[in-house]
């Protein structure tokens, strides 16, 4: 079956001004690439500043003007241009966006998703999504000021189910959702990908992703450092030492701090990003460090766990 | 010696108006850690708004050490980190700025925090939330703060940040015998941070 998305080498990188009229090209992404078959739900999960949201706003071409982005992505097994891109985002590839203040605050809920139209269907279309999700006739009449966190959240999610995607880009969709709620909107996606959309659920929540997704790619300082199976956290079969102590920081497996930070953009050389914070890391690890097939998932790491090297 | 809500009741203005909290009490002393759990909607964070006096209760009071949270001048002994930080820092300002409207910064705690110096010149878009989070907490922990609350002030984090954050905020809140009210809806993590947790329903 076609890939519905299929996104190779993917770079982005910024330009900005350094002293005076001086430019610099800052890099945010690097040699990025996924694949999202039909029915697939594909989790990239990272920690925040790692450029996860620059994927989802390089795929709809919703990048800032001082951008720039190399690589490929095809989209139903054509390239996905920019004029292209116009044309599906909103309507076959949606977004969920992260923050609440993607809503417009001077506009009721129910017009939001209606996009303005005001016919008897759309209508029909905005109060069955609310009532998807939860959320009562009366939350129509609501500006978003007068919605709580998990309320707003689950109006984005209702102005992407309106329309009927192929492709679910959710960006850190639950935070400020309680358990129950979390796990219905999730129940949602997977839902909208049983149905044959791929859904890219964007998040830095392993735990939520490993409870939906079927792969999922772990992101660090701009890059992938591991593609593994969801199956394989539990079962202790994890590549990347990054990807470790993403598991163990979880409240219920040690909650164990790692020293340091993510390297910011442009303070990563050509090495492992995780390098200087790995408990492993050797000299060799400042070289390049490709990126190659491990145990059924992919790694980016000199010394994988479980790999023969 | 406590930070104590007494029979809060509180609803917001408008269409419909219903009571978001209903009389309700809630005890922290310093040094404890107290987690609010409930589902969306039900006034966790509008309980927060109202202990750290962003909002007037309709009726009830909020007490901090016996004395009405009203009747303190200065910086408010209650203070609340938020859940969304991109909505709680001037977008206009550069965070430096922003640090310096609330007073001198504790000697120390920029590092404690990992706040790096060149993200004083930045504007909050120029920020990721983690990072923006960050600054709320320095600005939040002033000399005279006894009680934190902290509204999902990890929910938007990776792990290793909110391990962070969290191995932060109680070595801070041990060294200042702070007591904390923490919102999450991740009960693992109220698990692993409270030394009691109350339910809203």
């Amino acid at each position: 079956m076609e890939p519905i998305l299929q996104v190779q080498n993917l770079s982005i990188s910024f330009t900005q001004y350094g002293r005076g009229a001086r430019q610099v090209l800052l890099p945010v992404l690097r040699d990025l690439s996924l694949t999202i078959e039909p029915g697939q739900v594909v989790a990239v999960v990272g920690s925040s500043g790692s450029g996860k949201s620059l994927l989802a706003h390089g795929i709809l071409n919703i990048l800032p003007y001082n951008s720039h982005m190399a690589g490929e992505i095809t989209f139903l097994g054509r390239p996905l241009t920019p004029k292209r891109a116009e044309q599906v985002r909103g309507r076959e590839i949606v977004l969920v966006p992260q923050g609440v203040t993607y809503l417009d605050p001077l506009m009721k809920v129910g017009p939001q998703i209606r996009k303005g139209r005001r016919d008897q269907a759309a209508r029909q279309v905005s109060r069955a999504v609310l009532e998807r999700y939860g959320l009562g006739a009366d939350t129509e009449e609501c500006y978003p000021f007068e919605l709580s966190g998990g309320m707003a959240r689950r109006v984005l999610i209702a102005t992407a189910a309106a329309e009927t995607p192929r492709l679910v880009i959710a960006d850190e969709p639950t935070p400020g959702l309680d358990a129950r709620a979390a796990k219905r909107v999730l129940g949602h996606f997977r839902e909208l990908a049983d149905g044959g959309a791929g859904v890219l659920l964007i998040t830095h929540d392993l735990e939520l992703a490993l409870s939906i997704a079927h792969r999922v790619a772990v992101f660090y300082a701009g890059e992938t450092v591991e593609e593994a199976d969801a199956a394989d956290f539990t079962a202790g079969r994890l590549r990347h030492p990054y990807t470790k102590a993403l598991w163990n920081a979880l409240p219920q497996n040690g909650f164990v701090p790692i020293l340091g930070a993510q390297p910011g953009p442009g303070e990563v050389g050509e090495g492992c990003p995780f390098a200087p914070r790995c408990p492993k890391g050797r000299p060799e690890c400042l070289g390049p460090v490709p990126y190659r097939e491990v145990d059924g998932g992919r790694v980016r790491c000199l010394y994988p766990e479980g790999g023969t090297a | 010696m406590s930070l104590e809500a007494k029979q809060l009741t509180f609803g917001y203005r408008g269409k419909g108006r219903k009571q978001v909290l209903d009389g309700l009490d809630l005890t922290v002393a310093p040094g404890e850690r107290v987690g609010l759990a409930g589902p969306s909607g039900r006034g966790k964070t509008t309980l927060c708004k109202l202990l750290a006096g962003y909002e007037k209760p309709d009726s009830g009071t909020v007490l901090v050490d016996g004395k009405p949270l009203r009747e303190y001048r200065g910086i408010c002994p209650v203070q609340m980190i938020w859940q969304h930080p991109e909505t709680a820092v001037d977008p206009l300002m550069k965070l430096g700025d922003t640090l310096k409207e609330g007073g001198p910064v504790e000697e120390g705690l920029l590092e404690a925090l990992h706040i790096q110096p060149a993200w004083l010149e930045r504007y909050p878009t120029e920020l990721s939330g983690g990072e923006l989070q960050r600054f709320c907490i320095a600005r939040a922990l002033r000399p005279g703060v006894k009680y934190l609350l902290c509204d999902e002030v990890t929910a938007m984090l990776d792990l290793i940040t909110q391990a962070q954050i969290w191995a932060f905020l109680l070595e801070q809140a041990e060294k200042r015998d702070l007591g904390l009210v923490i919102v999450s809806h991740n009960s693992a993590l109220l698990e692993q941070l409270c030394t009691r947790v109350q339910s809203l329903v």
